[in-house]
């Protein structure tokens, strides 16, 4: 009877879902808006030359597009990364200010663990945080340690990829003139 | 017109003065005037020809630029096909994954009838995914176990072929979800997060083999929330256990796990787990399972079953503590009178990570108490090994065992164990 009960219960989820939503927390057009205070810059294309396409492969493990969309003023730049987590992309939206994250959040997380990565209790240990001295043999990585989450190990693995990229990213549109040129 | 006659005397007046300063004649003035008028024709006519040359360029610049906007146009379509060649078409829904274990393991037993040297690719597993829309996805696991599967009349073989998981999830709003298909229980460590760069040791612990059997799976509904504080919870209506209740395996957990291979379905179990993640580093978690008649027999002594696990993991820096229990009460005269009503089991786990260069090592030791149906599955073990991440995805292992079981007749079986393996995850 209790099974019963329980079944019952489940076969009221369609009617549950007739006003689902999803597990889009923000989209990214908002994000990007939001980051630049209601005035977001047009957008960007950088350029992947030759080396930086290969060092931000070794960041992201996988090789990347030629070119990395990307919204900048001033000191800063918004980043929007599809980076799987275990076996579904996780889409998340940067923002550096003079070679350090301002904001890191999930936008839209598709994976069936994990999702504590979205949590501010998560996110906020990415505040401030910078590349590491590029002069150290273990180049483009944190100069913090993020605390992860057991269960979402790939969930952190691929947001603690995304900060790195944003941040390597970020120097390549601010160090020259050149490379703002080729961006354009 | 009188203004320009009196402008050509008064010039005329002036050449005079000043031809006669110079002391030039009439003549002499003609001939610099006509050289002057062939000077400036010379220099109109350049002037023409540079005008119509500028024309001329200005034309092929604005070409020039309606023709770089072109190429940049083409230059980025031809970017956009590269990018959805390299990334499988660019938006695609479908995503691919997998990951294996391969082990090899040196047992010296102190029945030497029972030492063991053996090499086993335990694992091949590919994931497959589909995201039909931002809320309804698909996710699965196809799994060979021990690389080798033989079709035979008894059904001895080296490995088995199996659907671990074969789910669609749907989110109910930004913080519920509900899931419907064979999926993994919410129970434990392990058994919903196993692949081998995960966790530590070649084998994996033995409570979430002999207690909770890991990798478990049923088929059923599941529904769940997630909240900002980090708190969360899971809820699944699924098919049951069918343990034996004689024989060898008589009251085995691992032995009552059906696969969902024409399972029987007379007597449905559920599951609840509540978690709290709210502070990087721990989680803090518990289990209930009640299965209805975890045989799938009436009168046959082996009446209804409860599991409680909770488990605790702190990690600080490099440092990280696992510690897990978990517990079955079973009712029924059979499974009392067998002693094995209360089916127990707990592991502590400390471990320390460190980079050298830019790789990852990590060491760690645990202790295991066992109390499980059979008496060989009564047993303490420590252990001691070393992780080794070439790269975030790949991991090398290398472990010591050394079991004790809780009876003497089982005192054979006490092994010293050496174990290598490596496994990865994409």
């Amino acid at each position: 009877m209790r099974m019963r009960m329980i079944l019952g219960m489940f076969l009221c989820l369609p009617a549950t879902m007739a006003v689902a939503g999803d597990r889009v927390y923000q989209t990214p057009e908002a994000f990007v808006d939001e980051a630049f205070h209601g005035v977001p810059p047009a957008a960007s294309a950088l350029w992947l030359q030759p080396q930086l396409r290969t060092e931000l492969g070794d960041i992201l493990g996988h090789k990347p597009a030629l070119r990395v969309r990307y919204w900048g003023a001033g000191s800063r730049t918004a980043w929007i990364f599809d980076e799987i987590g275990k076996t579904h992309p996780i889409t998340t939206g940067v923002v550096v200010n003079t070679g350090a994250i301002e904001d890191i959040r999930v936008l839209v997380f598709r994976e069936s663990r994990g999702w504590e990565v979205k949590h501010p209790f998560f996110t906020d240990q990415f505040h401030d945080v910078r590349l590491a001295d590029n002069q150290k043999p273990d180049r483009h990585l944190l100069d913090r340690q993020i605390d992860g989450i057991t269960g979402a190990t790939f969930s952190v693995r691929s947001m603690k990829r995304v900060a790195r990229a944003a941040l390597f990213l970020h120097a390549h549109t601010q160090t020259s003139a050149g490379s703002l040129a080729q961006a354009r | 017109m009188r203004r320009k006659q009196f402008l050509l005397l008064l010039t005329l007046g002036l050449i005079m003065r000043s031809v006669g300063a110079a002391e030039l004649t009439l003549d002499e003035i003609w001939e610099l005037l006509q050289a002057q008028q062939t000077q400036i024709t010379a220099l109109t006519e350049a002037l023409a020809r540079t005008n119509t040359r500028l024309d001329t360029t200005t034309n092929g610049l604005v070409e020039n630029t309606r023709a770089a906007a072109i190429t940049r146009q083409h230059v980025a379509a031809t970017a956009d096909y590269l990018d959805d060649i390299q990334t499988g078409g660019g938006d695609s829904k479908t995503s691919l994954g997998g990951y294996g274990e391969l082990h090899y393991s040196r047992l010296d037993a102190d029945d030497r009838a029972r030492d063991l040297t053996e090499v086993d690719f335990h694992r091949f597993v590919m994931m497959f995914g589909h995201e039909f829309s931002e809320r309804v996805r698909f996710f699965s696991e196809f799994e060979i176990e021990h690389s080798f599967v033989k079709d035979t009349d008894d059904g001895s073989n080296g490995g088995e072929v199996e659907i671990e998981q074969a789910f669609i999830e749907f989110d109910l709003n930004e913080n519920h979800y509900a899931r419907a298909g064979l999926f993994l229980l919410p129970v434990g460590i392990l058994n919903e997060t196993h692949e081998p760069p995960t966790f530590y040791g070649v084998e994996r612990n033995d409570v979430e083999n002999i207690i909770i059997p890991s990798t478990w799976w049923e088929a059923g509904v599941g529904t769940g929330g997630r909240y900002d504080t980090g708190l969360s919870w899971d809820f699944a209506l699924h098919s049951g256990l069918a343990m034996p209740t004689s024989g060898s395996s008589a009251f085995r957990i691992r032995s009552g796990r059906q696969k969902v291979a024409h399972a029987s379905a007379n007597d449905l179990a559920y599951t609840l787990r509540v978690k709290y993640t709210g502070i990087p580093g721990v989680e803090l978690s518990g289990s209930y399972q009640h299965q209805q008649d975890p045989s799938q027999l009436g009168n046959d002594g082996l009446d209804e079953g409860n599991l409680l696990s909770i488990h605790g993991i702190w990690q600080r820096g490099p440092f990280t503590l696992r510690a897990l229990w978990a517990q079955w009460r079973f009712e029924g005269s059979a499974v009392a009178a067998a002693d094995v009503d209360k089916q127990t089991g707990w592991y502590v786990e400390p471990s320390v990570k460190f980079r050298v260069a830019q790789n990852e090592w990590g060491i760690y030791t645990r202790y295991e108490d066992l109390d499980g149906a059979r008496t060989r599955d009564r047993f303490e073990q420590w252990e001691l090994g070393l992780n080794y991440w070439p790269t975030d995805n790949v991991v090398l292992k290398l472990d010591y065992r050394n079991r004790e079981h809780a009876e003497s007749i089982d005192g054979g079986r006490d092994f010293k164990a050496f174990d290598l393996g490596f496994g990865y995850h994409f």
